[in-house]
C-alpha cells in the first residue's frame, strides 16, 4: 500500500493516468463504432413471388404501412414507390425502422436478398414505379467517368454528403448518411427515388450515365488509400484544429516540460 | 590551454577585430534566462515562424498564384480533364509530382496552425501571470498585433490554392467586405478586380502572404525580441527571485544549447505531424466554383470562433432610404472582434488605470492571487470556446448525434450566459486556491497517514513545508484597494466623481483577498498548540 | 493595529544540488553516450529520408496500426525528417541538462528610469527642440503641414483606384434574362417540366449562347436550384405562385447571407439548409428564412416553358442575388 501511494504521489502519475484514461476512451470508442459497422451480401434472386412478397409484407409491414400498402397513421403509402426504393429501404437494413427516431438508420438488414426481392416485386406489382436496377445497368467501372462523377458529386451530392462523402448534417438532427460501404445499387436507387430527406434526382436532369460515374467517383474515393498520413476523417479544419491543439502542442509542451526541469 | 579553447579564443578576437564587438558580446553572452516551461511558448511560435518562411518558400518554387483557367492532366486520376485554376493545378502538382512536396505542404500548413495555436497558448500565459504589466506593455501590444496579423496571413495562406474549401471561405470574406456601409461594395469590386471571383484576388494575396505579411512579421517579431532581450526576462516568485534580480542560466552555452536544441524539437515535431497526419486534402475538395459547396465548410481553427459567431448571430438586416445594413454580418465579423481585439490590446492599461498600480513588475502572479484578472481571462475564453465551438458545430452534431438547432441554441445562450457565470466561479476558485495556500503554509502538508491519539480519535499527521515554499506562497503583495476622494478639502463634489467612484468600485473587487499567511500568524497558531 | 505584523521572509537562493554526473564520471559517461546515441538516430533518421526519396515509389502504400493504409514515401519522408530533427534537439537539450554547468546565475536588473538629471536634459531637449521649431509659435506653418500630410494621404488611396472596376450594377444583374433556358449544371441540357417527378431537384445555370463561354462570375450569380413539389404544397402569394409552373420553382442558389451556394433541399420537410452558416429557408413559403443568420429570403426566379416546351425564365431576378450591400434598395 505505501508502495502504492508513493506512486501515486510520483509526479509522473498525474499525466501518465490522464493519457492511460485518454488511451482507453479512443479504444473503447474504436472498438465500439467497429461493431455497428454493418456487412451487407449480395445475392440476386430472381425466384421471389408475388405472394411470397405479400405473406412477407402483412407480418412484417402492414402494421405501419397498412394492409394494401396504402399507409397509415405514421408510414407513408408504398402504393408507386417502385421496386428500387423497397429494395433501398430494406436492403439497408433501415425498414423496417427499429424505432420512430428522427430518420431510418442503416443497419444490417432483417430480410435476407430473396425475402427483399420477394417483397419488391410485391409493392412493384401494385403501381408501376422505378425498378431495381440491374446488374448489367449497373456496370460503373466500364460506363462510368472518375472526374465527370466527381464533379457531378460536389454539384448534386457534396452539399449534403460532404466533399468526401463522409455524410453531414442537416437540420433537426437529421443527417445525411456517408457513403462509404454503400453498395451501387443502394447509391443508384437512392438517387432515383429520393429516401427521406433526400429529393430525386431525375434521369433527365443526371442521366443514368452520369449517375454511374458519380457511384464510380464514390468507390474510388473509397479505395483511395490515405495519401499523405491519417486522413483525420475527412471532415475538414475541425479535426486538424483538434489534433494540434492536442497532439501538436501536447507533444511541445512536454518537451518543454522536460527541457526545463533539472537534471538528477 | 588545449588547443581547442586557442581556436575559440582567436575566433572571439577576430569577430572583435572588426566589429569592436566585445563589451556588448561579454554582456550578452551570459545573459541570464529563467527557466521554466512556459518560457518557451514564445519560442514555439518564433521557432514555427521560421520553419514557415523555409517551408512556405520551398512551396513558392512550384505553386503558380494564378486564377487563369487550365485543364488538368496531372497525375491523380480522379480530376484529370477538369477545368480548374492554375493555382489550383500547381497545388496538385506540388502534391503529386514533387517528391517531398505534400509533406512540405503539410508540414507548412501544421506548423501555421502551431504558430496560432504558440500565440495563443503564448498570450494565455502572459496575461495570466501579468506579465504584460509596466514595463512591457508595448511588447503586449505587438504580441496582440501579431496574433491578428497570424490570422489574417493564416486566412490568405488557405486561401491559396484555390480548391473548393478556400473559395468558399474567400467568398465569405468578399460577403464580409460587401457588407461595409458605404464604401463596402467598391472595396470588394478593388480588391477582386471586379465580380467575385474574378481572375486578381489570388495573384494579389499571393503578393500580400509572402511578401508584405511575412516582412511585417520580421519586423514586429525583431521588435518584440529586442524588448524581451533588453528588458530581461520575468520570473516566477521563489526563493531568492525579486524584482530586482534575475535567476536562471546564462545564454552561453546552457541557453544557446536548449533553446537551439528546442528548434530542431519543433520543427522534428512538424515534421511528424506532416508525416503521419492528413491536412487540408485540396485533391480530395476539388477545384473551386461558385455553384459547388460542401457539408461541413469550415474555417481552420483560428477563424472558426469567427466562423461560429457569425452562425449565431440573429437574422438582422435594416433596409432604410434605399440602402442596407447588413448587422448579421458586420455585428460578429467585423465589430464584435474589432472590440475584442482592442479591449484585449488595451487591458494592460484599464487594468492599472483601474488598480492605480504604476510600478514596474518582474516578478510574475500566480494567476490565483489575481482572482479578478484571472476571472476576467477564463470569461473570454469561455466566449471564444463557445463562438468556437459553434464554429464546428455541424461537425459536433453529426458525430454526437446532436441536432444544429440544439448547438446553434445552446451557442446563442450559452454565449451571453456562460461568460459571467465563468468569472463568478473563477474568481470563488482563485479564493478558494488562496485559502488552500493559506492553510498549507500555516498547517503543513497532509501526509495522508492517520495516527491514533492516546484518548482514541485519529489524526492525520501534517507536515510542514520548507522555508522555500512558504516564501514562494506567500512573496505576493496584497494591494489595499484605491480610495479615490469623491470631495475635495472644502467639501465640494469633485468634477470627476463618477469616474473615481467607478475606479474605487473597480479597486475593491479587484482587491478581494484571502489574507496570505504571516510568519505573526503562524507564531500565534504556534502558541496555541 | 497595535503590532507590526512579520511576513514569512525568504530564505534565499536554496544551496545547489549536484547532479549525478557531476560527482560520478560513470554517470557522466552514461549522459555522454545519451546524448552520442540521440544524435546517431537522428543520423538514421535522415537516412530514412534519403531512402524513401530515392528508392519508395510515390504511389506504394503501407499499413500502419491506427492510421491505416498510408502513402509509404510521403511517410517515410515524413518520419526520417521527424527523427532527424527531434533527436538533433533532444540530443542538444540532454547534453545540456546532464553536462553544461547547471548552476543557477544571478543578474541584477537595471532600473529602465534614467536617473534624474539625464531624464530632465532629456525633456529639456525635447522642449527646446519643439519651441525651436516654433510650431506653437506659428499656426500658419501647423496647419499647412497639417493638410499637405493628409492630402498626401490620399495618394495610396487613389493610386490603388484601378485595382478593379466600379462595381455600377454589376451586383445587381444577372446573365438571367426573359426567356433564357435554364440548362442543367454539370451538362447544359434544357429540362423539360416533364423531366422532374415531384421530390426532384435540379442544379442549373442559365443556357450560354453559342460561341459564349461561361466564368467562375457568371455561375456565382446565376446558379439556380430547380425543386418540383405538389403545386397544393406550396403556401405563397398568388404572384409568387404564378413564377412557379407546375409545382417547380426556381430560387438563386447564392445565399443571401454570405454567398454559399445553399443547395441542401430536405424534400420531406421541403427546407433548404446552408451549410456555411445554417441559414434555412422554407421553400413553401417562397424560401423565408426560418433558421440562421440569413436576413433575407432567396431570391425566386420567375420562370415557365417556351414554345418548345423548355423550362425558362419568365423575366430576370427582380431584385439582387446573394449577400447584401450598402447600395441594395430592399
Amino acid at each position: 500500500m505505501k508502495r502504492l501511494s508513493r506512486l501515486r504521489r510520483h509526479r509522473a502519475a498525474g499525466p501518465i493516468l490522464l493519457i492511460f484514461a485518454l488511451f482507453t476512451i479512443g479504444t473503447t470508442f474504436q472498438v465500439a463504432s467497429a461493431v455497428n459497422n454493418d456487412t451487407t451480401t449480395t445475392v440476386a434472386s430472381r425466384s421471389a413471388t408475388v405472394d411470397e412478397g405479400k405473406q412477407l409484407f402483412l407480418k412484417g409491414c402492414s402494421s405501419c404501412h397498412g394492409i394494401n400498402a396504402e399507409g397509415g397513421q405514421i408510414a407513408p403509402s408504398l402504393i408507386g414507390v417502385g421496386a428500387a426504393d423497397v429494395d433501398f429501404q430494406v436492403g439497408t437494413g433501415r425498414m423496417p425502422m427499429a424505432d420512430m427516431s428522427t430518420q431510418a438508420m442503416r443497419k444490417t438488414p432483417v430480410y435476407n436478398p430473396e425475402q427483399v426481392n420477394a417483397l419488391a416485386t410485391y409493392v412493384a406489382s401494385l403501381a408501376p414505379g422505378p425498378a431495381v436496377p440491374t446488374d448489367s445497368v449497373l456496370n460503373y467501372e466500364r460506363d462510368g467517368s472518375v472526374a465527370q462523377g466527381g464533379q457531378l458529386f460536389r454539384t448534386n451530392c457534396a452539399m449534403c454528403h460532404n466533399f468526401a462523402a463522409q455524410g453531414g448534417a442537416l437540420t433537426q438532427g437529421k443527417y445525411a448518411p456517408t457513403l462509404m460501404g454503400v453498395q451501387p445499387k443502394h447509391i443508384y436507387e437512392a438517387m432515383i427515388t429520393g429516401p427521406q430527406s433526400m429529393p430525386v434526382f431525375s434521369d433527365k436532369t443526371i442521366t443514368p450515365a452520369e449517375k454511374l460515374s458519380i457511384i464510380k467517383w464514390i468507390k474510388s474515393t473509397e479505395a483511395e488509400p490515405q495519401l499523405a498520413g491519417s486522413s483525420l476523417g475527412r471532415v475538414g479544419p475541425v479535426t486538424e484544429g483538434l489534433l494540434v491543439w492536442t497532439l501538436g502542442i501536447g507533444l511541445l509542451i512536454g518537451v518543454a516540460v522536460w527541457l526545463a526541469m533539472k537534471a538528477r | 590551454m588545449t588547443a581547442r579553447e586557442r581556436i575559440a579564443g582567436n575566433v572571439a578576437g577576430y569577430v572583435d577585430d572588426r566589429t569592436g564587438a566585445a563589451k556588448w558580446m561579454k554582456k550578452n553572452l551570459t545573459k541570464v534566462f529563467p527557466d521554466h516551461w512556459s518560457f518557451l511558448l514564445g519560442e514555439i511560435c518564433l521557432y514555427s515562424f521560421i520553419i514557415l518562411l523555409l517551408s512556405g518558400t520551398f512551396l513558392t518554387f512550384w505553386f503558380d498564384p494564378s486564377q487563369r483557367e487550365v485543364i488538368y492532366d496531372g497525375g491523380y486520376q480522379p480530376l484529370s480533364g477538369l477545368k480548374m485554376s492554375a493555382a489550383y493545378a500547381s497545388t496538385l502538382h506540388i502534391s503529386f509530382e514533387v517528391r517531398g512536396g505534400l509533406l512540405m505542404r503539410q508540414i507548412h500548413h501544421w506548423a501555421a496552425l502551431i504558430f496560432m495555436v504558440g500565440i495563443v497558448v503564448h498570450l494565455l500565459r502572459v496575461f495570466f501571470t501579468g506579465a504584460f504589466r509596466k514595463p512591457r506593455e508595448f511588447n503586449w501590444i505587438i504580441g496582440v498585433g501579431l496574433l491578428t496579423l497570424g490570422i489574417v496571413e493564416g486566412f490568405l495562406g488557405y486561401s491559396l490554392p484555390d480548391d473548393l474549401l478556400s473559395g468558399t471561405g474567400i467568398r465569405i470574406a468578399e460577403a464580409i467586405i460587401q457588407a461595409i456601409p458605404l464604401v463596402g461594395s467598391y472595396i470588394a469590386f478593388f480588391a477582386f478586380g471586379g465580380t467575385f471571383p474574378g481572375e486578381s484576388f489570388i495573384p494579389r494575396i499571393y503578393t500580400v502572404h509572402v511578401l508584405l505579411l511575412p516582412g511585417i512579421f520580421l519586423a514586429l517579431i525583431t521588435v518584440h525580441l529586442m524588448l524581451v532581450w533588453y528588458q530581461k526576462h520575468t520570473q516566477f516568485p521563489g526563493p531568492g527571485r525579486t524584482e530586482k534580480n534575475v535567476v536562471g542560466y546564462p545564454l552561453m552555452p546552457v541557453y544557446m544549447a536548449k533553446a537551439g536544441g528546442f528548434f530542431f524539437i519543433v520543427f522534428g515535431v512538424t515534421a511528424f505531424l506532416g508525416a503521419v497526419a492528413s491536412i487540408n486534402p485540396i485533391w480530395l475538395y476539388g477545384p473551386y466554383t461558385p455553384g459547388q459547396i460542401s457539408a461541413g465548410s469550415q474555417p481552420d481553427w483560428y477563424m472558426g470562433w469567427l466562423d461560429g459567431l457569425v452562425r449565431m448571430s440573429p437574422p438582422l438586416e435594416t433596409h432604410a432610404f434605399g440602402h442596407t445594413i447588413s448587422w448579421n454580418i458586420l455585428l460578429p465579423g467585423l465589430i464584435l472582434p474589432g472590440l475584442m481585439f482592442t479591449g484585449l490590446a488595451l487591458y494592460p492599461f484599464i487594468e492599472s488605470w483601474a488598480t492605480g498600480d504604476k510600478r514596474e513588475h518582474h516578478l510574475l502572479d500566480r494567476p490565483r492571487n489575481t482572482p479578478n484578472r484571472t476571472a476576467i481571462g477564463v470569461m473570454a475564453l469561455t466566449f471564444t470556446m463557445v463562438s468556437l465551438l459553434n464554429g464546428g458545430n455541424d461537425i459536433i452534431a453529426q458525430q454526437f448525434h446532436l441536432t444544429i438547432n440544439q448547438m446553434m441554441w445552446f451557442s446563442r445562450i450559452g454565449v451571453v450566459v456562460l461568460p459571467p457565470i465563468a468569472f463568478v466561479i473563477t474568481k470563488r476558485l482563485c479564493l478558494s486556491l488562496q485559502r488552500a495556500d493559506r492553510d498549507l503554509v500555516l498547517h503543513g502538508r497532509e501526509t495522508g497517514r492517520l495516527v491514533r491519539m492516546p484518548s482514541g480519535e485519529f489524526v492525520e499527521v501534517h507536515e510542514p513545508i520548507s522555508a522555500e515554499k512558504a516564501w514562494t506562497l506567500t512573496s505576493h503583495e496584497q494591494i489595499a484597494p484605491l480610495e479615490l476622494p469623491l470631495e475635495d478639502g472644502a467639501g465640494v463634489r469633485n468634477p470627476g466623481v463618477l469616474k473615481n467612484k467607478l475606479r474605487n468600485r473597480i479597486s475593491r473587487a479587484t482587491a478581494v483577498a484571502v489574507p496570505k499567511a504571516t510568519e505573526t500568524d503562524r507564531r500565534e497558531l504556534d502558541g496555541h498548540h | 493595529m497595535a503590532h507590526e505584523i512579520e511576513p514569512i521572509k525568504d530564505p534565499g537562493l536554496p544551496a545547489h544540488v549536484h547532479r549525478r554526473a557531476d560527482s560520478d564520471p560513470i554517470a557522466a559517461q552514461r549522459a555522454e553516450r545519451q546524448v552520442a546515441i540521440l544524435f546517431g538516430l537522428s543520423a538514421v533518421g535522415t537516412l530514412l529520408l534519403i531512402y524513401s526519396y530515392i528508392f519508395i515509389k510515390s504511389n506504394t502504400s503501407i499499413f500502419i496500426p491506427i492510421i491505416g493504409n498510408t502513402g509509404a514515401q510521403q511517410l517515410g519522408l515524413g518520419m526520417g525528417m521527424a527523427i532527424a530533427l527531434f533527436c538533433i534537439g533532444a540530443g542538444a537539450i540532454h547534453w545540456a541538462k546532464t553536462l553544461m554547468p547547471d548552476e543557477e546565475v544571478i543578474a541584477q536588473r537595471h532600473e529602465f528610469r534614467s536617473d534624474d538629471e539625464d531624464r530632465s536634459e532629456f525633456v529639456k531637449t525635447v522642449k527646446a527642440g519643439a519651441s525651436a521649431a516654433g510650431l506653437g509659435r506659428r499656426p500658419l506653418i501647423k496647419r499647412s503641414l497639417g493638410v499637405a500630410l493628409g492630402l498626401s494621404g490620399l495618394t495610396p488611396l487613389l493610386l490603388l483606384r484601378d485595382l478593379g472596376p466600379l462595381p455600377k450594377d454589376n451586383l445587381q444583374k444577372t446573365s438571367w434574362k426573359p426567356g433564357t433556358r435554364l440548362v442543367t449544371d454539370p451538362g447544359d441540357r434544357p429540362i423539360r417540366p416533364e423531366d422532374l417527378e415531384v421530390g426532384a431537384v435540379a442544379q442549373t445555370l442559365p443556357q450560354l449562347a453559342p460561341g459564349e463561354e461561361r466564368t467562375l462570375n457568371n455561375i456565382g450569380k446565376d446558379a439556380v436550384l430547380l425543386i418540383r413539389l405538389r403545386p397544393e404544397e406550396f403556401n405563397l402569394t398568388p404572384e409568387r405562385l404564378s413564377w412557379t409552373h407546375e409545382g417547380i420553382i426556381a430560387f438563386s442558389k447564392i445565399c443571401s447571407h454570405m454567398g454559399c451556394a445553399v443547395a441542401l433541399y430536405e424534400q420531406q420537410t421541403k427546407h433548404l439548409l446552408c451549410p456555411c452558416h445554417q441559414s434555412t429557408f422554407d421553400v413553401t413559403r417562397a424560401a423565408k428564412v426560418i433558421f440562421g443568420p440569413a436576413a433575407r429570403p432567396l431570391p425566386q426566379l420567375n420562370i415557365t416553358v417556351d414554345s418548345e416546351g423548355f423550362l425558362v425564365a419568365r423575366t430576370p431576378f427582380t431584385e439582387p442575388i446573394g449577400p447584401s450591400f450598402w447600395e441594395r434598395s430592399s
